[in-house]
């Protein structure tokens, strides 16, 4: 048994006893539970990262269903162990969180919190698994296994006015995104003879022409749904705003890197010829998100809905990367992804502290001059908002600064000229997400304050959270390097490394 | 002239020495003695039926039905082992193991012994539903006196006195009889006479609901003047294959088609009509009408028999027919067949969303499952030597185990939602249903769950095969459309989840009915089943899949 299996099963099974012992555990001592199982998991994975030989740390492979051609087939390389940290360090939190989150343990059923933590564990087992996997079914089936307790979440703990159907929605989209990848599976998995992730990145002579292609389409298809590229974006702002908080902030940290990573895994380094075929396209459309999303923040009026929106954005940034198909674009695409899901879970942190206080997440619910009223609350949220405009000297930079580095020198996949001009439109779009940040400092954290009775500042929880991840966004701004170094010599697991 | 007559008669007499030898049948009894077995187990049934005291009878009638089958499982697990050969064919092993039988009537081959098996499985755990008593106040779901009027007093005095029908467990027994042969039938009269054997039972069962009495009378009604029918049209076929082939036995018949031996003309009405009676018992579009009546009408009990019993011979049969007789000819039949798949998964489907009675929804979702059945069927991939790639047989007969389990699982929990009226068929009446018994509403989710082809539930094992068979065999719409079709489904099963766990009550809500240790086994084992086939699918796979392809 490698601590690499360990570590992606141990919150799940731990996440299911806690389940079964609800009775006898209280919330507080499930979160806490939880957060210890996590720190073990993470151990775990870095245990097995420092013993590793080969491509693949704690590479495990034992013949599933030989009938299906089916592997229990795990290992971690530099594309997928930043994601994997991010993931176990964002649960972590969230599990810290819900220990000090008093709201969850009055809650009217007996049991209620201590099954969001078993919940919230699940998800962390099925992400785990997902940036694991390397075999095709395997990462299917945790891509799904992730889905139906985020969507139990988001139903049973998101707000009364439209959590339900926020989360339906979210559901049904995500279900038929993953149905159009399964196709795409059985075609690549029919062709290819193989559901080895390494294998089929490996093949001698790579899977080219019309049925390919069409499998490449579909999985393209599917992991946008979840990604999301715009059009396919709309279950999106429903389901962050309307979820409770550790489900906004896991949607936002981890469900959208499962695209993302997805996108990288299972589509550029599977089918690279189609992948090249569609990258225009996925560019094109990345660019569209980024312009769309930022028009629509700058209309919202809802904290919650606007850092949803502005995850649009910054995954079409990650998208965009991904479809110049070059080095430098799977490096800004992995580094952006952590950016993203460190800054993002701080910013949906920071707005589900503010509608705890304030019951809701509207600009008119918090009121003006959160500056004078509740002060380090404001500079954290001053703190992450900048971070996400993507400030040199945070992470935020490094991944849109790589990005659109990459954009400006893509592979042939992408033709210069549209290249060049997806660049100019992202590069507005850098503009535009700095205006609209500046509009809610403008109106929610400066001005003369509208003081209330709910005018809390951080508590000591809060504190630690917002000091942990600010601790890593400004590691990461000042010395990428940390990631970059791990990134690297795996790049060429996805893309054709020049020599 | 009469004595001359007379005279030239005995002139002509024969000998009996002169007559040809007319050897007894040669009867390979062990080899089908999983069928002789049921076969004595429904004999032995009617004996007991007509000699034991009425107060013994239930238990007795039971007790049979069950040692009956279980001895039936055990001699086909010794089938398995020992009468299976490989075929040879100049010298090489053919991918087919297995022989024919009694004198060409039946074949016994892999996919036989599977279907066999699961036949019996889903016997055995229905016959533990059709045994259940703890949900009546002591009396089993089936009508005391089917002979008297619904709601009379004749119907009264039966339920007083205790009186009830163990008829069922032989009429049972004798569609199960019917059901082993149909898939196991070399030639079509034989599975003419299956296919009947296994109906008339089913025809009278689904008239015997003790609760909502006329319902299960317009079901057995209905249920039967439809399958006349398409008994009809399966004899017509029959007769025209015949004109065309000269041949009753399938392999001859294949021979005739391969080598085109008259006008086309008459062997495609025979293929249409026969592909009409199959695709009735099999439930797909458009002959899927009477499905939902039927389902929702019948005892649950017959329902969740019928429902896996029948779909596992039929399918059984549909392949044997197509792939083994007509299989020189699926240029003709293979469009006909994807447009059939792709109209039932669609049509059950679109319609599961709007049904509002758990039964009838179960219906529709046996539609729509016959649909994503239809497309490994339609695929029609008999795999290529030396890769491991899942065939279109092993891949219907991996999606009938899943598919069987799952839904006997789902309609013993419809028999346990209960108030003063009996079962609970409306879904809105379902609501609250996870607050009122967590573990029961946990194991309806996970068979939605398996149904709508979620991973780590045996229906999501289901799907990939059949996909994987469909692909294959080149027939990628019928993926697409089956994918996008299981997406909708799965719409529907999620809602019966949602309205379960976050629902708020209708009024009191319903009650869960405390069962017997039989109908709790029955949950227990599906549900296991269940899960256990979505996580180490590989032993049932490989099974089905070395079962190899048909003998011919």
């Amino acid at each position: 048994m490698s601590a690499l299996v360990v570590a992606v099963l141990l919150p799940g099974l731990a996440g299911i006893c806690l389940a079964l012992a609800r009775a006898v555990v209280s919330a507080r001592g499930a979160a806490a539970a939880g957060a210890a199982v996590s720190v073990l998991s993470l151990i775990c994975v870095v245990a097995s990262w420092s013993a590793r030989d080969g491509a693949y740390a704690g590479e495990v492979d034992h013949p599933w269903s030989t009938a299906l051609g089916l592997h229990w087939h795990l290992g971690v390389d530099g594309i997928s162990l930043p994601l994997v940290v991010m993931t176990i360090l964002l649960c972590v939190l969230v599990c810290w969180s819900l220990a000090a989150d008093v709201t969850s343990t009055t809650d009217d059923h007996e049991g209620a919190g201590v099954v969001l933590v078993a919940l919230v564990l699940v998800i962390e087992t099925a992400s785990l698994g997902v940036f694991s996997a390397l075999d095709l079914v395997l990462f299917f089936i945790f891509f799904e296994l992730a889905l139906i307790p985020m969507w139990f979440v988001i139903a049973r703990w998101g707000d009364p006015g439209g959590g339900r159907l926020a989360a339906t929605r979210f559901l049904m989209f995500t279900v038929t995104g993953s149905a159009l990848m399964l196709v795409g599976f059985v075609v690549i998995a029919v062709t290819a003879g193989t559901l080895q992730i390494p294998t089929l990145a490996d093949l001698p002579d790579p899977l080219t022409g019309t049925v390919p292609l069409l499998g490449g389409v579909a999985i393209a298809v599917g992991l946008a749904v979840k990604t999301p590229l715009w059009p396919l974006h709309i279950w999106l702002p429903d389901a962050h705003s309307k979820a409770p908080t550790v489900g906004s902030v896991l949607l936002a940290g981890v469900f959208l890197k499962l695209g993302t990573y997805g996108l990288l895994r299972v589509f550029v380094s599977v089918v690279p010829e189609p992948a090249a075929r569609l990258a225009p396209y996925l560019g094109a459309l990345a660019v569209a998100g980024i312009i769309a999303s930022c028009l629509a923040c700058l209309r919202e009026h809802d904290l919650k809905r606007l850092i949803a929106y502005s995850s649009v954005g910054h995954m079409g940034f990650v998208v965009l990367a991904i479809s110049t198909m070059s080095e430098v674009g799977v490096l800004a695409a992995v580094f952006a992804s952590v950016a993203h899901g460190l800054i993002t879970g701080l910013l949906f942190f920071n707005a589900g502290w503010l509608k705890q206080r304030y019951g809701s997440a509207t600009f008119d619910a918090l009121g003006r001059g959160l500056y004078t009223r509740v002060p380090r609350l404001a500079v954290v949220l001053l703190f992450a908002a900048t971070a996400s405009l993507g400030l040199p000297g945070l992470a935020g930079f490094w991944g849109e600064m790589l990005a659109l580095r990459s954009t400006y020198e893509p592979s042939p996949a992408l033709d210069r000229t549209l290249a060049w001009t997806l660049l100019t439109l992202a590069a507005l779009g850098v503009v535009l997400t700095t205006a609209y940040f500046v509009r809610v400092v403008r109106r929610v954290l400066q001005g003369a304050a509208t003081p209330r009775d709910d005018d809390i500042d951080l508590t000591r929880t809060e504190a630690g959270i917002s000091a942990v991840l600010a601790v890593a966004i400004v590691l990461l701004g000042v010395a990428p390097g940390l990631l970059t170094g791990v990134i690297e010599p795996a790049v060429g697991a996805i893309v054709q490394v020049a020599p | 002239m009469t004595a001359l007559t007379g005279a030239v008669l005995a002139q002509n007499a024969l000998s009996a020495a002169d007559l040809p030898q007319i050897g007894a049948p040669a009867i390979e009894y062990g080899t089908l003695s999983p069928v002789l077995a049921i076969t004595a187990t429904a004999l032995i049934g009617v004996l007991v039926e007509a000699g034991a005291p009425r107060r013994a009878r239930f238990g007795l009638q039971s007790a049979v039905a069950i040692v009956g089958i279980l001895a039936a499982l055990a001699a086909t697990v010794w089938v398995s082992i020992h009468d299976l050969g490989k075929v040879s064919f100049e010298g090489t092993d053919l991918l087919a193991r297995g022989k024919t039988v009694a004198e060409g009537a039946l074949v016994v081959d892999g996919p036989t012994v599977f279907l066999w098996g699961l036949l019996l499985v889903f016997a055995l755990v229905s016959m533990l539903m059709f045994a259940e008593r703890g949900l009546e106040g002591g009396l089993s779901g089936f009508t005391g006196q089917a002979a008297v009027a619904p709601g009379g007093a004749g119907e009264r005095e039966a339920t007083m006195a205790g009186i009830e029908h163990t008829e069922i467990f032989p009429l049972a027994m004798f569609a199960l009889l019917g059901m082993m042969v149909f898939p196991a039938s070399n030639d079509l009269l034989t599975m003419f006479v299956a296919l009947e054997v296994l109906s008339l039972p089913l025809y009278l069962l689904c008239g015997l609901a003790r609760r909502r009495r006329l319902l299960s009378q317009e079901a057995a009604v209905k249920y039967f003047l439809l399958g006349a029918f398409s008994s009809a049209f399966f004899l017509y076929g029959i007769a025209l294959v015949y004109g065309y082939s000269g041949s009753f036995t399938l392999a001859a018949i294949d021979t005739a088609v391969s080598n085109q031996i008259a006008g086309q003309n008459l062997l495609l009405a025979g293929m249409a009509l026969i592909s009409v009676g199959l695709l009735f018992k099999v439930s797909a579009v458009p002959f899927q009408a009477w499905t939902p009546d039927v389902y929702q009408g019948a005892p649950t009990a017959v329902t969740a028999f019928m429902a896996a019993g029948t779909k596992v011979a039929a399918f059984g049969a549909l392949l044997r027919v197509f792939f083994v007789g007509f299989g020189g000819a699926q240029w003709d039949w293979r469009p006909l067949m994807m447009i059939v798949a792709v109209l039932t998964m669609v049509v059950g489907a679109v319609v599961l969303i709007r049904q509002t009675d758990v039964k009838r929804m179960l219906a529709y979702s046996a539609i729509a499952h016959s649909g994503f059945i239809l497309t490994a069927f339609a695929g029609a991939y008999e795999g290529s030597a030396g890769t491991a790639t899942i065939t279109s047989v092993s891949a219907v007969m991996f999606y009938l185990a899943v598919y069987g389990f799952s839904t006997i699982g789902a309609f013993a929990i419809a028999t346990l939602v209960r108030d003063g009226g009996g079962e609970v068929g409306h879904l809105a009446r379902w609501a609250g249903l996870g607050r009122e018994s967590p573990v029961l509403a946990g194991v309806f989710a996970l068979f939605m769950l398996s149904f709508a082809g979620i991973p780590l539930t045996a229906g999501f094992m289901g799907k990939w095969t059949v996909f994987s068979a469909a692909w294959s065999g080149y027939a990628w719409p019928l993926v697409v459309a089956g994918v996008l079709t299981s997406a909708v489904a799965a719409y529907f099963y999620v809602r019966v989840i949602v309205l379960m766990f976050f629902a708020d009550p209708e009024g009191d809500g319903p009650t869960v009915a405390v069962p017997s240790v039989m109908t709790s086994a029955v949950i227990a084992v599906t549900a296991a089943v269940t899960i256990v086939l979505g996580i180490v699918p590989g032993p049932v796979l490989d099974l089905a899949q070395n079962a190899g392809t048909f003998v011919r």
